[in-house]
């Protein structure tokens, strides 16, 4: 791993990092919403062969990723490799986003009485703050859906019924729809930060790299906080 | 027009610092900035009291050394302009005006509104340049430059290393700076020989100089007095990150 | 004693192949020697800079000196125009020769022909020497190098990049003595300002004294040679183009020291710069000569006419160089169009809110070339003229005057740039130089790059190669004499605590030196100012007042120093424009001029460098001569007509 730390050592490395993490992180989030707008798939999925009555589409979903890759791998088996690999983004994510911002104060030691001007995006400025309260959100998330310790009777593998539970509290729906909002500002920068971090420029695709981040910024955001004003809103219902 | 400055005083390296209050009446629109200190130096002088010390030298925008923030902004309001370009047509009668040196661990206050910049020199002397003697060099003409090379080459080699990129960068980086530099001498067919060696110890000069890293805020490129595009940051990291994979993500042999 | 017989050594046989020869004759320091050789280099513009990397690529150790924070910021990296090379790219039939020829013609048969043609010989070397260091010089579409007529030359012969020429030669000479700096073989000393200069009983420079900028500090460094490359002095005239910082102490130091001054009269005044707008002004901008090209100069034919200038018809203008010079018209020489526009503003007749300018007026060529044409040609000089204006010269036509710009005048140096005092070198805009009275446009730059990078390099040897194994003291009672005298003067200046600060010192001496010893001289005004600035300078010395300690950063003081010194060249100045009683080039002596208003020579009883000696303050200098000889290119009387 000498090359990871000597990548690593300087700011650009760990900037690198950064977005390469990023990017995992964002591969998730994308495909965690296709798997969550399975929420409005109406019916019930019944497996091939299967004989009951079947199960809502969420939930099937939920089934899906415990055992996909079977019998290659055990049950949970790519689950779990999955989240390896997210756990670890999410920790040298956070880990060099706290050592830039170490390095950031360090190098302002003295503030400014007048602040400087900003003359680009505010998003760019809520990164930091905005990275925190997803950190927040994401653990309570966990703790909500998949250990189910904050969710009113949680029923493990009725992620439709859980969901529904949690999100009828408006209070819940609330932090959750505040939380997409850092999120979505956190890609609206990020998405196009990463491009830049990573050196992939050039200006036949240097106008639509801000596109691209606006874009699923916009995607991630709406699609996200539609599932809990769908609860609310009753749209979505037990 | 009449004018209330609080500026920066610090009378030495060591000295705490504090804001100060001027008056400054009678300016004429025509002058520089730097000419409206001129004014209240004279005045300070003819009071006794030591006049503002600020770095100056061509006052056409070229040489760099002028430059400190005005309300917040590097170099001022104007946009493309360094302070002794900088015109008082665009303030008002009665204008509040705080102006502060470059604050950067890496720029020490020596003086008022002047800050040690010799950080910058550094970070060229770790590759900033094209190794050849006098006395080397081919026939110019052997060497052909592709007009849109060479003219992409001046627009990063027009910097004028006064600092305001850093000064105005929320984290302090120096990204713009180096970026420029490396990119001038990356972009020449004559740079190619030491380009990847040039980004890793330029990039990694940066570091051990105290700036800070580079968030991709764009806060330089929009005080740059010479406008310069962070598409050259760009380039730079991606120069260094090839480095690092050629080099099987060695340290460089220090220049 | 310094010698004052003044030996120019110029080589023998014939001027194409004196550089070679001497080359080839001059005693070389072994290589595993020259380690054992410190040189002090003051000055890190083209000349300074060039020359420390170049002594350091060699081997010698070398340390150098800038009164700015970085070796980047000196002077040179405001010229904007071009830098002059023979390389008939252009296929125009330019040559050595040619460059040769059209500068001595330019100095007007004042310069010496052996240095001119090295020069030229050199051009060469230096476009190859900074293409490879990366100067991004501006390309054709075939990716060759881009030439450009410049200053009325016949020839493409000016290789530039966008309006930032200086800047992009001065980086790559810094670039390349920052790589010496990160060696070890140069150590470099920003705001370090040089004092004086130490002379040793046998007349041998053997080091300099400096002051710490920062912390006042008084410091000795002691070099096997000295070599000044400290820019021009056209700041005695306190409004210039010259940057704030440009200063004439080092030279001056070394020449109270002994060294001579020589043709300090000889002055260049650029005809096309921004007037001042009111008595804030603190320096004058430079408009490109290149917009001579294409704007046409006039002004309205009525005293304080007060209508806007697009309102005054055709017949109420008066195009007063297309009406003088028909066929050169708007791009008559620099001095030429200074002098005549100088003489329609005190007719009375200059335009703007202080009518100290005279139009140059685009209207025709935007309507006969288009806008975007112009726009193309000078985008960035038009937008300059209006950050600093507030006016749009696409509208409303621009306003100038001219400016004194560059000093042909300086230390004396012999063919190899050593001045009368052995082992002090001067280099570039420093030394008298190779323009002679005059100086073309684009050659400051290819002079200061050649004596730094092509010529001192050689000629250092020859020298050095004598002094192997001297060691190397600055504790010798020379070296504490002359720390000690500075210390003194810096004292004394702190200490008079008068009334007046040394910036409205240097405006009334400018003023005083821009009116007598400016664009025209006449015996009655010199002789004026010779009464006017001792008596300034001696008010000067006993009413000055510097705010603030020395042992501190004090730019009060810094300035105080350099205004001291010229007070003391200006006085020099006049005393040789009085005493070179006739015209040629950048020296006009109303006395002087053929009936069409042109500098008349006298070749007869002028044809000679005037180096002058010191003999203490308001004493009179004595002059010694270096007789001028024009075997190559034969004097003649320039015309415009
Ligand atoms: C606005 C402008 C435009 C120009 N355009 C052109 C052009 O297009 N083409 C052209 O050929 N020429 C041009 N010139 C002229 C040319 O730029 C200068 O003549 C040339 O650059 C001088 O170079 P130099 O190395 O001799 O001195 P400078 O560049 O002036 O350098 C002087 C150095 O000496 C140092 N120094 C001075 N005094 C001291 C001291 N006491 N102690 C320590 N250090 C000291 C300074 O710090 C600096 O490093 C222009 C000049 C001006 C003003
Ligand atoms: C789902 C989760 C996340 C995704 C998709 C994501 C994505 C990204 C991306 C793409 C970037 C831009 C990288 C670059 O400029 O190269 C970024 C930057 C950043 N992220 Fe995240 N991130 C996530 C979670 C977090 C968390 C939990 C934190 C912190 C607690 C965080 C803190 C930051 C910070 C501080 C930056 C800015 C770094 C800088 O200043 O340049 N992020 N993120
Ligand atoms: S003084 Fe030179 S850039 Fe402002």
């Amino acid at each position: 791993m000498s090359w990871f730390s000597a990548l690593y050592r300087s700011a650009v490395g760990k900037k690198a990092v950064m977005a390469v993490t990023g990017i995992i992180l964002f591969g998730f989030i994308v495909l965690h919403l296709i798997g969550n707008l399975k929420l409005y798939e109406p019916g019930l999925y019944k497996a091939p062969g299967e004989t009951g009555p079947g199960v809502r589409y969420i939930n099937a979903y939920g089934l899906f990723l415990r055992h996909v890759g079977e019998p290659a791998l055990p049950a949970y088996g790519a689950l779990w490799i999955f989240r390896i690999v997210l756990l670890v983004a999410v920790i040298l994510h956070i880990w060099a986003a706290w050592q830039l911002t170490l390095m950031s104060r360090a190098a302002r030691p003295r503030a400014y009485a007048s602040r400087p001007k900003i003359h680009t995006t505010y998003a760019s400025r809520t990164l930091r703050w905005g990275g925190v309260i997803i950190l927040l959100f994401v653990i309570y998330h966990l703790l909500d859906f998949t250990a189910g310790t904050v969710n009113p009777g949680f029923v493990e593998g009725d992620v439709y019924r859980n969901v529904v539970a949690s999100f009828s509290r408006w209070y819940v729906s609330l932090f959750y729809i505040l939380a997409q909002m850092a999120l979505g500002l956190h890609l609206y920068h990020g998405l196009w930060s990463l491009f830049q971090s990573l050196g992939w420029n050039h200006p036949r695709f240097n106008h639509w790299r801000s596109g691209f981040a606006h874009a699923f910024a916009w995607i991630i955001t709406i699609g996200n906080v539609s599932f809990p004003l769908a609860v609310l809103t009753g749209l979505v219902h037990k | 027009m009449n004018l209330t400055l609080h500026v920066w005083r610090q009378k030495g390296p060591a000295d705490e610092g504090r804001m100060v209050q001027y008056e400054v009446k009678d300016v004429s629109e025509h002058a520089s900035f730097l000419e409206m200190l001129d004014v209240l130096n004279q005045q300070l002088i003819g009071r006794g009291e030591e006049p503002v010390a600020f770095e100056h030298d061509c006052r056409e925008g070229i040489c760099g050394s002028c430059g400190f923030m005005i309300n917040g902004d590097a170099h001022g309001p104007m946009p493309g302009t360094t302070v002794c370009q900088l015109h008082m047509r665009h303030f008002k009668d009665g204008d509040v005006l705080h102006i502060e040196p470059w604050r950067s661990r890496a720029f020490p206050v020596l003086k008022d509104l002047v800050v040690d910049r010799g950080a910058f020199d550094r970070i060229i002397q770790a590759g900033g340049f094209i190794s050849v003697a006098t006395g080397e060099a081919p026939e110019a003409n052997l060497i052909p430059v592709p007009k849109p090379v060479a003219d992409r080459a001046m627009d990063a080699a027009q910097c004028i290393g006064c600092g305001a990129c850093v000064a105005q960068c929320p984290n302090g980086a120096a990204s713009l700076f180096t970026s420029a530099k490396v990119s001038h001498l990356n972009l020449l067919p004559q740079g190619q020989p030491e380009r990847f060696d040039r980004a890793l110890s330029m990039v990694e000069a940066m570091d051990r100089e105290g700036f800070g890293y580079c968030s991709n805020h764009a806060e330089c490129e929009a005080v740059c007095p010479k406008e310069i595009s962070i598409d050259f940051i760009a380039r730079m990291n991606r120069d260094y990150l090839k480095a690092k994979a050629q080099r099987g993500m060695k340290t460089p042999l220090q220049t | 004693m310094a010698t004052t017989t003044l030996d120019s050594r110029i080589p023998p046989g014939p001027i194409e192949h004196k550089w070679d020869e001497h080359k080839g004759h001059l005693k070389l320091v072994n290589p595993n020697n020259k380690r054992k050789f410190t040189i002090l280099v003051v000055g890190s513009g083209l000349a300074g800079a060039s020359a420390a990397a170049s002594f350091a690529e060699l081997g010698y150790e070398v340390r150098c000196f800038c009164f700015q924070d970085s070796p980047r910021r000196a002077h040179s990296i405001a010229a904007q125009g071009g830098i002059n090379a023979a390389k008939n790219y252009h296929n125009d039939g330019d040559s050595v020769f040619r460059l040769f020829y059209d500068t001595v013609k330019g100095g007007d048969f004042r310069s010496r022909e052996a240095n001119v043609y090295r020069l030229a010989q050199v051009s060469l070397n230096i476009i190859d020497q900074c293409a490879a260091q990366g100067v991004p010089f501006a390309r054709e579409y075939g990716g060759l190098l881009d030439n450009r007529s410049f200053g009325g030359a016949q020839v493409s012969r000016t290789f530039y990049a966008r309006g930032q020429t200086g800047q992009q030669l001065l980086l790559g000479a810094y670039q390349a003595l920052e790589k010496e700096i990160a060696s070890g073989k140069v150590r470099m000393f920003p705001r370090a300002e040089m004092l004086d200069v130490v002379i040793d009983g046998r007349g041998r420079a053997v080091g300099i004294i400096t002051r710490d900028m920062v912390t006042g500090k008084i410091d000795r460094h002691a070099g096997h040679a000295v070599v000044l490359a400290t820019g021009g002095y056209s700041n005695v005239y306190y409004l210039s183009t010259n940057a704030k910082g440009s200063n004439v102490t080092a030279a001056w130091r070394a020449h109270r020291r002994g060294a001579l001054f020589a043709n300090p009269c000889y002055t260049q005044i650029h005809p096309t710069c921004i007037p001042a707008s009111g008595d804030y002004q603190s320096k004058l901008t430079l408009m490109s000569e290149s917009l001579r090209n294409d704007g046409r100069v006039w002004v309205p034919k009525q005293p304080d006419d007060k209508r806007r200038p697009d309102q005054i018809p055709e017949p109420d203008r008066d195009y007063f160089l297309e009406r003088r010079y028909p066929s050169f018209g708007n791009l008559v020489p620099r001095d030429v169009a200074a002098r005549n526009i100088k003489h329609v503003v005190d007719e009375g007749l200059g335009v703007g809110p202080q009518k100290n300018g005279v139009y140059l007026d685009f209207a025709d060529a935007i309507q006969r070339l288009g806008r975007k044409a112009i726009e193309e040609r000078y985008g960035n000089l038009f937008a300059m003229y209006e950050k600093i204006t507030g006016e749009d010269p696409y509208v409303v036509p621009m306003r100038i005057y001219p400016a004194p710009h560059y000093t042909m005048g300086g230390l004396w140096v012999d063919y190899n740039l050593m001045t009368n005092l052995t082992g002090l070198y001067a280099l570039g805009e420093a030394n008298f130089s190779d323009h002679g009275a005059n100086r073309l446009g684009a050659s400051a730059l290819m002079q200061g790059l050649a004596d730094g990078y092509f010529v001192i390099p050689y000629t250092i040897g020859d020298y050095l190669s004598g002094h192997l194994g001297e060691k190397l003291s600055t504790e010798t009672d020379d070296f504490r004499r002359t720390e000690a005298e500075v210390q003194e003067r810096v004292n004394r200046l702190i200490s008079i605590k008068g009334t007046r600060s040394a910036d409205s010192f240097h405006r009334e001496l400018g003023r005083i030196v821009w009116e007598y010893c400016g664009i025209a001289r006449n015996a009655a005004g010199l002789q004026k100012a010779l009464q006017l600035i001792p008596a300034l300078r001696e008010e000067f010395w006993s009413n000055l007042r510097i705010v603030g300690g020395p042992d501190q950063l004090n730019q009060e003081l810094e300035l105080a120093g350099r205004v001291a010194d010229f007070f003391e060249l200006a006085e020099l100045m006049c005393v040789d424009a009085l005493d070179r009683d006739e015209s040629c080039g950048g020296h006009l002596r109303e006395e002087h001029q053929t009936p069409d208003g042109e500098a008349q020579r006298d070749d007869e009883h002028f044809q000679f460098v005037s180096a002058w000696q010191w003999n203490g303050v308001g004493k009179t200098p004595t002059r010694i001569t270096e007789p001028l000889e024009f075997e190559y290119v034969k004097p003649t009387q320039r015309s415009y007509k």
